[in-house]
Parts: structure tokens; C-alpha cells; sequence
């Protein structure tokens, strides 16, 4: 069932989008893209301790974050995420400089308050889950999102993503094993970013099966393996997976071969890996050919963009740091949040198990 | 009278019937079984997950951060090790967020020796589950306490774990410890909510009307008031601490010694007014555990005593808690060896009330 999509020569109408959609993509992919490269810029000239982050994967990130419905709730999607999902935040309507705040850690930075690295998103209004370093225990927490959606009413999905070394760990069979039971399949949408790389090992040394998708093959999910540098394809199999699921309430696994173009993060020098794919330079090329877009308009975009995250960055070093008694503050919660905002699904009747 | 499993049993019953339990499952824990130790029979909400404490514990993460009230079950803690960093997660969820979620979920697992377990099904897991912050940790000695602090842990906007003695799991409560509402006949609440053996697939349990009752976590409870020596203890070794005291009562011809009791029941929030408090009074103190005793959470106790009580003792403060061996042993003699026994309690009990200061 395993269906590869890769872009064929001849065949771009197959994958061509509407103009307005690919001007909205890209603007997402290149905000993410002058994001990453600011952060980088702060952390090496002392402006936070550690970057981490996902350059090379906008085309498949900017996509998620345009078609995941966005809320609160079980009605809504859930998203477990992992460090490299800036350029999805940032298509979902986050504030850049929060990311900004974030990585100088300041009291200021809204996803964790000055504790945690950069790139580590937490955004209960719009179901993201708290983004954490460890790889891919993400997949072991999306079955239990996974089974209040399909309690809920309404279609939301879980979507869980992570990176090609992170389906070593135990984590990702539980994903696959958890969803897949006869009877109580799960509505999620486990994604694979495969930039063939762990840290500083490649995967070629590790994978011996052929393809990650193979992997869900025995289960009976349903799976796609796809180019993501190629924007438009990337949108339009994350699309079709992502309506399966929703439509299906059964699971999928999308593997995508992405670029890591600085590197695994500021420990191995975040510095740009020149004979990567770019997916960005791709996706710009074809817009000017299609004339959907001009050089000269996102050149002016990059700019602009650049820009307005050097000043940003300026101001957010006048912001406060966390004092250092705020340690104590959450260690427990005093109100059960999750609880109140879900109160209005009705889990009397639902599915058990 | 209720035993504590049928205690937990009822509580979950109550958890899901009029506190909001969507989900009690974990290996086994669904029909036919009902859970290894038959905590979970007749269940509404009850389900069998994968041979998988990874998925399980994720899963109730998910669960929770999604709104609904999961209570997981890890079989035998002694198979909790290979998820420790999911519990940090759970516990982290809240201070890693800076308080925009919280993660309100129930981990229920069987612990300690007792039952002659072997290596693995006698383990300990304060000592583990104490050093993970961001989890209440609750520990009943009694099924009046099993009960009422399951109600609470459910009902807790936070990760809590529930430590069940399985030694004590089929203790019956003595008639001052009854559940409100529970039937007086032991038979006839077995006829009730006990799973028949054989086929149960048309058993359906009937449920007495018990009442609510919320044990408070990180409030401890005087077991027995004394004024010459305390022993600080939770679990499985409050009735030893109890069986010691009533040997020392007894020795000496009315000159035995008087011997209180605290029940922690919470580990996490711990009740330190109440340690505080019977310290000042005995100003002799024993901490009572059968973890392994190096980093072992009776230690901790024992440090904070030393630092804000050194001049209020009469004698040293001891710990008596399990040897610091990577198991225990199967064989009668070498359970024995590695977890503390009455003699040694009670010897340890003398030695703390007649210390010359």
C-alpha cells in the first residue's frame, strides 16, 4: 500500500496548486527560513546558549502548518511535535518573536518562560503539545491524543512527527502498534522527516530496511514516501494523508526525505551544508518560472524579513530574564486546564480501549 | 470489610461512574482478568492495552493532555524501568510549559515484596518515584486509605502515582476502617463486585452505594500516638511498625516503651509538619521503608531532621530499609535478609528509646 510520490518531469500539472496558495507557502517557508537564520546568528554571537532547528524542512513544515485544523480541544488536531518544526508554528499564525524570546531565553518567551531551548514549542490554544529534547517519545504520547479524537465528535487527527533516527527507539513501534490495533484504529498521522542523519551518524549505517514506510507495512497502514524538496508534491501527499485520516479515522505514516541544511544544531556549528538539496531555492526557482512570484518580490520579502527579526532581536535582549526563584512556580498545576477545555466533549458513550 | 484491592476496585467504580474516569487499562486490566490482582474486574471503562509500559504510560499522557481522566496501570513496578523518562516527561509537562498545561493522569502499580515475588515482582518504587518531581506520589497501608486517596489522585490536575502494597492488597480493614456505605457482610460485598471464577463473560458487578470520601494527598495520619519514640514509615511496613510498637508496649512490667506511629501516605507532598511535630515530641526518631537504602527517600527525611532538628534529639536517627542488593531473593531467608523484619524493628525501636542523650 506503500504509495511513492516523487516528482516526475512532464507531470507538473499533477502537482500544481493555486498561485494564491503557493504565495502563502512560500511566504511561510521563507519567514521560517530568515527565523532559523536569525536564531542561528543570536546563538553564535552569544545570544542564547544552544540552537536547534529545522532548515531544509519548510516545504514539508510550512505545509503542516497551513492544513492542520487549528484549536482547542479533542474536536481539533493535536500536534506532537519535534525541534525542527519552526517553519509549522510560524504557518499556524505564531508570533517569530516569541521564537526570538524563546532563544534568549527571556521571562518574555510564552513556550516555556525562559527553561527550555529554542524551537521547543508549547501551544495548548492550538493542541501543540510541549515540544521536548528527548527523540521520539512524542510517538508514544499521540495514541492517547489519538484516541480522544476519535471520542470526539467533529474530525480531528493527531499528527506526531519526527526524524529518521528517531524510529529506532521503541517509541515508534509503540506509534505503530498502539494505532493499528484490529478494531480500535487511531486517527494519526505519524510523519517521518528523513534527512538521513542522526546527530553525526547516517542513517545508511543503521537502516537496513529500505524505506522507513516499510516499516508499517505488516500493520496494515497506509503509507507514502515523498520528496520534500519538492514543495508542491510535499502539500499535496501531506493533503491526501491527512484527509485519510480525517476522513478514514484510521492511521498513516508519511515519510518525507527532507535537508538539514546547518546541521544537526549549534553543537556541530550550524553552519550552512552547501551540497544539500534546498527546498526553499527549489520551490523559488519554479515560482519565478511560473511567474507566480518575481526575484526581485522575494528578494524583497527575505529582506524585509531579515529585518524585522534583527530588530526584533535587539529589543528582546532589553526583556527581563527569568529570576531565578521562578523555579518553584509550576512544579505542580492548580487547575486541571486540559480538563476544563475538553468539558464539552461528551466521553460517556465513547469507544473504550 | 473490604480488602484493599476491593477498596481500589470501588474507588475506580466511583472514579468512573461520577468523577470523570474515562479509561482504566494496561496489560491485563480489562475483562476476562480485571487486572493481575483483580483491581479492575467489572469495570465499566476497563481495557487491555499492549504488553507495552512505554505505550502505556505515553498513552495516558495523551489521554490526559487531551482532556480525558486516564488511570494506567504498570503490572508490576518492577516493569516500570524502561519508561522512567516518560514519568519525567509527565512530571515536566507542567514546569516545561510554564504552566500552559497540565497533565492530569493516574499511574497505579504494585510494589514491593510480600509475596515471595523473586527479583522481579518485589521491588520497591518510592525511591525511583520520589526523585521525579512534578508527580504526587500516594501510598496506602490500609483500604480505607486506598480508597480515599485513589478519589483524590483522580481528581488531581496532576500526574499521581498510586503505590499499592501487593502484600497488603488482600488485607481485610479492621471495623474502624470501613468504607462509608460498603456492606458490613465481607461475603456479601465479594457476592457483589468479586468476578466469579470460570466463565464471567454475563458477570456483571453490582455496586454497593459507597460515599465519597477524599483522603487528602500530602497529609500523613497518626497511626498510634506515642511520646518516647517515632517511627516514620508508609506502605506495607505501617503494620510492622504497629506489631513493634505493641511488643514494646508490653515489655518491662508497664515500663514498656510508648511507641507513635506516622503513616506518611503521601511521599509527594510529604506531610512535614506531622514528622516535625512527633519528632519535637519523642525527640527519638526511626524512618521505616523497604526500598534499598542507599538514596533511599527515608534518607532524605533522616537528613532533613538532622539539618532542622539536630538539637531537639536525644538519640541518632535511624534508618531501616532494604540492603542495597540488585534483588531480592526468592528463598524464604533471603526476602528475609533484604527487607526489614519485626525483631530488627523492634530492636532498633529499643535501642532509639533507651539511647542516653
Amino acid at each position: 500500500m506503500t504509495a511513492t510520490a516523487s516528482r516526475h518531469p512532464g507531470n507538473a500539472e499533477d502537482v500544481a496548486l493555486a498561485p494564491e496558495l503557493l504565495v502563502r507557502i512560500h511566504e511561510a517557508m521563507l519567514r521560517a527560513r530568515c527565523l532559523e537564520e536569525r536564531l542561528i546568528r543570536m546563538n553564535k554571537q552569544g545570544d542564547g546558549f544552544f540552537w536547534v532547528g529545522g532548515p531544509g524542512e519548510e516545504a514539508l513544515n510550512a505545509s503542516l502548518g497551513l492544513l492542520v485544523h487549528k484549536g482547542q480541544g479533542p474536536e481539533y488536531d493535536y500536534l506532537h511535535l519535534h525541534y525542527r518544526s519552526t517553519a509549522t508554528l510560524l504557518a499556524m499564525g505564531a508570533d517569530p518573536t516569541d521564537t526570538l524570546r524563546q532563544m534568549k531565553n527571556t521571562a518574555t518567551d510564552p513556550y516555556s518562560a525562559g527553561r527550555n531551548f529554542t524551537n521547543h514549542y508549547s501551544v495548548r490554544r492550538w493542541n501543540v503539545v510541549p515540544v521536548s529534547s528527548p527523540i521520539e517519545v512524542q510517538f508514544s504520547m499521540a495514541p492517547g491524543t489519538a484516541l480522544a479524537n476519535k471520542r470526539a465528535a467533529g474530525n480531528g487527527i493527531t499528527i506526531v512527527q519526527g526524524g529518521d533516527a528517531g524510529t529506532h527507539e521503541g517509541d515508534f513501534s509503540t506509534c505503530l502498534v498502539w494505532c493499528s490495533r484490529p478494531g480500535h484504529e487511531l486517527p494519526c498521522l505519524m510523519i517521518v522527516a528523513n534527512n538521513q542523519w542522526g546527530i553525526s551518524t547516517p542513517a545508511s549505517e543503521q537502516h537496513a530496511e529500505k524505506h522507513i514506510v516499510d516499516r508499517a507495512r505488516p500493520f496494515g497502514i497506509r503509507t507514502a514516501l515523498v520528496d520534500g524538496s519538492d514543495t508542491e508534491l510535499v502539500y499535496r501527499e501531506l493533503k491526501k494523508a491527512m484527509d485519510y485520516v480525517r476522513t478514514e479515522r484510521r492511521p498513516f505514516l508519511l515519510e518525507v526525505m527532507v535537508s538539514r541544511l546547518y546541521g544537526h544544531s549549534s553543537a556541530s556549528g550550524a553552519n550552512f551544508v552547501p551540497d544539500e538539496v534546498d527546498c526553499l531555492v527549489v520551490f523559488e526557482r519554479r515560482l519565478e518560472e511560473r511567474k507566480v512570484l518575481t526575484r526581485a518580490a522575494m528578494d524583497e520579502l527575505r529582506a524585509r524579513c531579515t529585518q524585522e527579526l534583527l530588530e526584533a532581536s535587539k529589543r528582546i535582549r532589553e526583556e527581563p530574564q527569568p529570576a531565578g526563584d521562578t523555579i518553584w512556580k509550576h512544579v505542580f498545576a492548580d487547575r486541571d486546564l486540559v480538563h476544563e477545555a475538553a468539558d464539552r466533549v461528551s466521553h460517556g458513550k465513547g469507544e473504550r480501549g | 470489610m473490604a480488602t484493599m484491592v476491593q477498596a481500589m476496585r470501588l474507588a475506580l467504580h466511583v472514579g468512573e461512574a461520577r468523577l470523570g474516569v474515562t479509561d482504566v487499562f494496561g496489560q491485563d486490566v480489562g475483562p476476562p482478568l480485571g487486572g493481575v490482582f483483580t483491581q479492575s474486574q467489572g469495570l465499566r471503562t476497563a481495557w487491555n492495552s499492549p504488553l507495552d509500559e512505554r505505550g502505556i504510560v505515553g498513552t495516558a499522557i495523551g489521554l490526559a493532555l487531551a482532556g480525558q481522566r486516564p488511570v494506567a496501570e504498570i503490572q508490576f513496578c518492577d516493569y516500570a524501568f524502561n519508561m522512567i523518562d516518560l514519568l519525567k516527561l509527565a512530571g515536566g509537562i507542567c514546569w516545561s510549559s510554564a504552566g500552559d498545561w497540565n497533565c492530569p493522569m493516574v499511574l497505579m502499580t504494585p510494589v514491593g515484596s510480600g509475596i515471595r515475588g523473586s527479583i522481579y515482582h518485589s521491588h520497591s518504587f518510592d525511591a525511583q518515584a520520589t526523585r521525579i518531581p512534578g508527580w504526587k506520589i500516594v501510598m496506602p497501608s490500609n483500604p480505607l486509605d486506598a480508597y480515599g486517596l485513589m478519589l483524590s489522585a483522580i481528581l488531581d490536575p496532576n500526574p499521581v502515582m498510586f503505590l499499592a502494597p501487593k502484600a497488603l492488597l488482600r488485607t481485610k480493614a479492621t471495623g474502624a476502617e470501613r468504607i462509608p456505605g460498603e456492606p458490613g457482610d465481607e461475603r456479601a460485598l465479594s457476592r457483589m463486585i468479586d468476578a466469579p471464577l470460570g466463565d464471567r463473560s454475563r458477570w456483571r458487578p453490582e455496586w454497593p452505594e459507597v460515599e465519597d470520601l477524599f483522603v487528602p494527598i500530602g497529609k500523613a495520619r497518626t497511626c498510634r500516638p506515642g511520646k518516647d519514640v517515632t517511627v516514620v514509615t508508609y506502605g506495607r511496613m505501617v503494620s510492622v511498625a504497629m506489631q513493634a510498637a505493641d511488643v514494646l508496649s508490653g515489655e518491662g512490667a508497664g515500663r514498656g516503651v510508648d511507641v507513635e506511629v506516622i503513616d506518611m501516605r503521601s511521599l509527594a507532598p510529604y506531610d512535614w509538619d506531622a514528622v516535625k511535630a512527633s519528632v519535637q515530641k519523642t525527640n527519638r526518631v526511626l524512618f521505616l521503608n523497604e526500598d534499598t537504602e542507599v538514596t533511599n527517600f527515608g534518607e532524605h527525611l533522616l537528613r532533613r531532621t538532622v539539618e532542622e532538628l539536630f538539637y531537639e534529639l536525644y538519640a541518632p536517627p535511624k534508618l531501616l530499609a532494604g540492603a542495597h542488593v540488585p534483588g531480592i531473593g526468592l528463598a524464604d531467608a533471603l526476602e528475609r535478609a533484604s527487607v526489614p523484619q519485626l525483631d530488627k524493628v523492634v530492636a532498633t525501636l529499643r535501642d532509639l528509646a533507651t539511647h542516653e542523650a
